[in-house]
């Protein structure tokens, strides 16, 4: 790991684990997709073409709300889903920086050999 | 490509001295830059204290899982378990695996660190189906789409 100011550091990896674990799900995922997309969706509309139930998107979606990823807006009577990109940002800022912490480790080893 | 970091690079120096650097203790604490207690022994932890000035406060930790002479070298781990004050141990670890081949030129050393959803493996196989992309390219989709 390289040195970096201790305030800079990202999250506790642990935090991101039930993110994670929710993308981890191809419907899941497929729903964040598609709202990252564009607008909010209500569930009929995320229902519909697949081949999912109603009550099964709606209780995926309350998956993806309950870590962050998606939430419930109300539009005149109707609710409908908008997605939240800040998880997403976060997460890929953590793996970003994993990601940095091998490459630099990498050319420590590399340094080291050559010596 | 699925749930993992994945990291290639070619060494020029023979397998069996990058095994060493990588399986010494004290060879990979050199590079790694931890001060490491002892000796790595396949299904034992070795601990030590971050030697990179800032985060000598980090304890680093791992469990060795795996050390298959000269071909792979794998432990357990929780990355980034910098807070002090938090406990990290009732946390799946990720894991850490580091593959060598022997190429013209010395070594190719593949690092891969799987299992970030801190799902137990146990659990894993059962639990999701990753779509053929993973949701690492996704990630990337998603993130691609937002900004």
């Amino acid at each position: 790991m390289s040195a970096r100011p201790h305030n800079d550091a990202p999250a506790a990896g642990p935090e991101y684990a039930p993110v994670f674990a929710a993308l981890g799900d191809e419907t899941r995922l497929s729903l964040v997709v598609k709202l990252s997309r564009g607008r909010p969706q209500s569930i009929s509309q995320l229902t519909e073409g697949s081949q999912l139930t109603r009550q099964a998107v709606s209780k995926h979606l309350r998956v993806l709300e309950s870590v962050g990823l998606v939430e419930a807006v109300r539009v005149g009577r109707e609710s409908q889903y908008a997605f939240k990109p800040q998880k997403i940002d976060d997460v890929k800022r953590y793996l970003d920086d994993v990601s940095r912490c091998w490459d630099e480790a990498l050319m420590r080893l590399e340094a080291f050999l050559e010596r | 490509m699925s749930d993992k970091i994945e990291k290639s690079i070619e060494l020029k120096a023979p397998v069996s001295r990058v095994w060493k650097a990588l399986t010494d203790y004290r060879e990979f604490g050199e590079w790694f830059s931890v001060d490491i207690e002892g000796p790595f022994v396949v299904g034992e932890e070795a601990r030590g204290k971050m030697t990179i000035p800032g985060f000598e406060h980090v304890v680093w930790h791992v469990k060795i899982q795996e050390m298959d002479a000269e071909r792979l070298f794998a432990f357990t781990w929780h990355p980034y378990a910098i807070e002090p004050d938090v406990d990290y141990s009732g946390e799946e670890p990720t894991l850490v695996e580091f593959k060598l081949q022997e190429v013209p030129n010395g070594t190719l050393l593949q690092v891969v660190e799987s299992g970030f959803d801190k799902i137990p493996a146990h659990r894993r196989a059962e639990a999701f189906r990753m779509n053929d992309g993973g949701w690492a390219a996704q990630i990337k989709c998603i993130e691609s789409y937002v900004s």
